[in-house]
């Protein structure tokens, strides 16, 4: 072949290329139009049709015709069951773009799946069934692509040939759909009438609907504009690697978030502050002059300043929010329920985040109705407006104002999967206002007032281990030796504290959370805390851990089998437990997670308390808290 | 200093160097993130473009992460002479390993059959290659539009301990947000082209004047027909019936695996333009040529939850 005619065959410089999702729930046809799609513009081959021929003939629900749905269900599971449970993404190209289609299940129990879908997606196809018009679910796959930050939207009136292509149906879903999306903050909306199945209005204009003037399916996705103008927002650049191939060269490297920057141009590092110049702008096919949204490249600058992953380098003049609490929807995503004040880990841009918690639920929404609700905790696919605070500031934009810098993805810190998804609002001045009050007198200076050195002792175990018993002969045996301690019981802290607490899991998350902060006030007064709770989860344990210094939590776990507990019983507790008179009982009907590595490892049986409060002291000894004299 | 001015005078399209930044950034997150990355090094067309990816996204440092290879000792002559000349070419450590049991076994394509030969030489040869140098991360370069169960995957896919795959719990995969934790004895399967399609492919090897094994050209070659497929004789191994007599024909590869399993298809496109030119008026898809996936409807599936790629 000449390589003139090849010319006009591979793309052109402008071809570029456009992400989108379609919604639409299992009758909508949804499947249906992405086969048709992909059918049409040539994008199957004839060992696919021949193969979906045969599966058609299986599994297919279209009788003798060909299934265009089986080309796209994917998993053995949704072939079978003849539904779609996971975001498959589908390619296709004409010679003007190319495209991505994730293609989402509908259903409400699959909204995580459509928030994947949605939130790499600049336009949503929302599939409607001509007979049954604008729906419960249409508002529900609206919602979520609004939240997710999608700006245009195409309304496919599906399987019009079933009403007759009339026009009239179509006029009417078309005026529905306009008049309750206006709050959604759409650019665009753009209805066409499309039989999935027949090929109507797909990649051309069919003559049925010859009263529909608009642009077919295909050509509306080919023309529309969706440059969302990332290169026109200010610049931010999140560090992705730090390049050190030798001593004379320290490069940053990352894709620049949005905006646009030029060699010379002076940046800030968004969280120290610290400032510098563009030196060199490098990239394996050459030095660029400036570079914008989009591109991965690899900054050099002109100063020796502090950088690693994490940070955002941005312009001094368009700074990022610096914040330590901020106002977020979030998604939750897992079968395990979100807990406020529980630790997780957040994952901002390139910044990985330790510890996060959610602070507050200030209410949840309701996806189908967008009404707002009252709510303790999130539980799988319900989506919340929380307040986060994370242990140290993080760099973030408004997610309405830059979908790159605005989005978080929040990881169990025990299992390690993604539970949630979320989108920042604004940064909370709460914090900022409130400065650190400075002491006089601090916890060192208190502490050699009393010849000690403070720290906190939390005994942990299942109810009746012995962890009260052993706790308190501590606290004598530390008050005999003249240190100057205070005991915390859980049990004790239930009667005033807590005692608006129950016993769920986030009931227990707060008890702990405010048992530790109680703890830690009294470490700074130069005390010996001793604590008593049964503390069942390692999250909270380890939250109370990261409160204070190295060294000052001391993790004692008291470690008696439950079937000694439950012979031993002191209170009775387990008796009821067992006959369901007391729910969320540890070891009975709620969990314990035992500590992997304590400080200090108690196994009760077989032992007197006496004995095992040596140990304790013992392991105080040895990491110099107290002197045995 | 010499400037690219105009980043429009670079000679991609725009969807390419869009899909080229993505891969890019998601193989800087992994060596951010990862103790030992390693690149599963398959040879062909998809690996080649991850290697030059790779180079882009790490320049001026050279790959921080070593080339691995699963030979089955039955891959084409050409494809194994092209791996060393790259491996040298780049100056890069070039891991390649065989599973041994296998070959005390005297497992082959031929003999064994083809799921029996993957099996054993590919999936646990894999297995086996990843604990014993204890990689917690190794890209590959599989893509979604390849195969119906492929479309579903993530582009971070995580593996639990002995390498599983559980298509019904992976992790939801948000903007370029990429869950990178593990704990001891996971690992993460990572697939940078995961959104490139075949055409994206050969286009950009085609613009990026990438390198890539001339078995893809067409030229004559022997050949036996078997099946409706045309199997090249690459070496004496191939028994022959009695009948069988190889022609000489003017082929090419789509894909490149083993040899006895990988069908040729006849062309005259000698040129990376020329095959760009072909295959925007193909006909049949890729992976028709390739026996390993047609054995069952799921077979794809099937194999990747027993740690396939």
């Amino acid at each position: 072949m000449a390589a003139g005619s090849l010319r006009g065959l591979v793309s052109s410089d402008s071809k570029d290329q456009l992400r989108f999702i379609t919604c639409g729930s299992v009758d909508d046809g949804k499947s249906t139009l992405i086969g048709r799609l992909l059918h049409d513009s040539k994008l199957i081959y004839e060992d696919q049709l021949q193969e979906l021929a045969r599966d058609s003939v299986e599994h297919g629900t279209t009788g003798d015709e060909i299934d265009f749905a089986l080309l796209v269900d994917g998993l053995e599971a949704e072939r079978e069951q003849g539904i779609t449970i996971d975001v498959a993404y589908r390619f296709f190209t004409t010679p003007r773009r190319s495209f991505v289609v994730a293609d989402t299940p509908g259903h409400e129990q699959y909204t995580r799946n459509m928030a994947t879908g949605a939130s790499n997606a600049h336009l949503a196809v929302i599939l409607i069934d001509a007979r049954k018009g604008v729906l419960v679910q249409t508002r529900r796959h609206s919602f979520i692509c609004s939240l997710l930050g999608i700006r245009h939207v195409i309304v496919a009136v599906n399987k019009i040939d079933l009403v007759d292509y009339g026009r009239e149906v179509f006029d009417r879903i078309a005026g529905d759909y306009v008049a309750f999306a206006s709050t959604l903050g759409f650019t665009s909306i753009v209805a066409i009438p499309i039989s999935a199945r027949y090929g109507d209005n797909v990649t051309r204009q069919s003559n049925n609907t010859d009263w529909y003037h608009g642009p077919c399916l295909l050509d509306h996705l080919e023309s529309i504009d969706v440059q969302s103008q990332t290169a026109d927002l200010p610049f931010r650049f999140p560090v992705q690697w730090v390049n050190r191939p030798n001593l004379d060269f320290r490069g940053y490297a990352g894709t620049v978030a949005s905006g646009s920057i030029a060699v010379g141009d002076e940046i800030i590092v968004a969280e120290s502050g610290r400032h510098s110049r563009v030196k060199q702008i490098v990239t394996y096919d050459g030095e660029l002059a400036r570079t914008e949204a989009g591109d991965a490249v690899t900054i050099t600058l002109a100063d020796e300043i502090d950088i690693s992953r994490g940070d955002i380098l941005a312009k001094p003049t368009e700074r990022p929010e610096v914040a330590d609490q901020f106002a977020a929807h979030v998604i939750w995503m897992d079968q395990e329920a979100m807990v406020p004040g529980r630790s997780y880990v957040l994952r901002i841009g390139t910044q990985s985040i330790a510890s996060g918690s959610i602070t507050a639920i200030k209410y949840k929404i309701d996806v189908n109705t967008g009404a707002h609700l009252a709510a303790r905790t999130l539980t799988l696919n319900e989506i919340g407006f929380c307040n986060i605070a994370v242990a140290l500031p993080a760099t973030f934009d408004a997610y309405e104002a830059n979908r790159r810098t605005g989005s978080f993805i929040v990881i169990d810190r025990y299992t390690n999967r993604t539970v949630g998804a979320g989108m920042i609002v604004f940064p909370l001045r709460r914090a900022a206002n409130i400065a650190w009050q400075p002491l006089s007198v601090g916890k060192t200076e208190r502490a050699a007032l009393k010849h000690q050195r403070p720290c906190i002792v939390w005994f942990t175990g299942l109810s009746g281990a012995g962890k009260s018993t052993i706790a308190n002969l501590v606290d004598q045996r530390l008050f005999a030796m003249s240190h100057h301690t205070v005991l915390l019981d859980g049990d004790n802290l239930r009667h005033g504290l807590n005692r608006d607490l129950g016993f769920t899991e986030a009931d227990r998350v707060e008890n702990i959370r405010r048992a530790g902060e109680v703890a830690k006030l009294m470490l700074d007064s130069g005390l010996i805390v001793i604590c008593s709770f049964i503390s069942p989860y390692k999250g909270e344990r380890d939250m109370v851990r990261d409160l204070v210094g190295d060294g000052e939590f001391i993790e004692v776990f008291v470690d008696t089998p439950i079937d000694e507990c439950v012979r031993r019983d002191p209170k009775g507790l387990y008796t009821k437990a067992r006959s369901g008179k007391i729910k969320n009982f540890t070891g009975i009907d709620a969990p314990y997670e035992a500590p992997s590595a304590p400080d200090v490892h108690l196994k009760t049986l077989g032992q007197e308390p006496e004995q095992l409060a040596d140990l304790v002291l013992n392991c105080l000894v040895t990491r110099g808290i107290i002197v045995l004299l | 200093m010499k400037y690219i001015t105009k980043p429009e005078a670079r000679r991609l399209p725009r969807h390419l160097r869009r899909l080229e930044a993505e891969s890019i950034e998601i193989m800087r997150d992994v060596v951010a993130e990862f103790r030992k990355p390693v690149l599963l090094y398959s040879i062909g067309k998809d690996s080649s473009v991850m290697l030059h990816l790779a180079q882009k996204a790490f320049y001026p440092a050279k790959i921080p992460f070593p080339l691995m290879h699963v030979d089955t000792t039955w891959k084409f002559r050409e494809m194994i002479s092209f791996r060393d000349q790259t491996a040298r070419r780049l100056g890069i450590d070039l891991i390649v390993y065989v599973n041994q049991e296998g070959i005390e076994r005297r497992i082959n394509p031929i003999v064994s059959g083809s799921a029996l030969h993957t099996q054993v030489m590919k999936t646990d040869a894999l297995k086996q290659a990843l604990d014993l140098y204890g990689f917690d991360a190794a890209f590959g370069g599989a893509r979604r539009d390849e195969e119906r169960s492929r479309a579903k995957e993530r582009i971070f896919s995580f593996r639990s301990p002995g390498h599983v795959w559980d298509p019904r719990n992976q992790r939801p995969e948000l903007w370029n947000l990429f869950n990178t934790r593990i704990r001891q004895g996971e690992t993460m399967r990572v697939f940078p082209v995961s959104n490139w399609t075949e055409l994206d492919v050969w286009e950009y090897i085609m613009l990026e004047k990438i390198p890539i094994v001339p078995l893809y050209f067409a030229k004559e070659r022997p050949v036996v027909h078997r099946n409706g497929t045309l199997i090249m004789v690459d070496d004496e191994r191939l028994p022959l019936a009695p009948n069988e007599m190889p022609e000489l024909k003017m082929i090419r590869f789509r894909t490149l695996g083993c040899y006895p399993l990988s069908g040729a298809i006849e062309s005259d496109a000698a040129t990376i333009e020329d095959v760009v030119a072909e295959m925007l008026i193909a006909r049949f898809s890729e992976r028709q040529g390739r026996l390993i996936d047609s054995d069952e409807g799921a077979s794809m599936e099937k194999k990747k939850r027993e740690g396939y790629f």
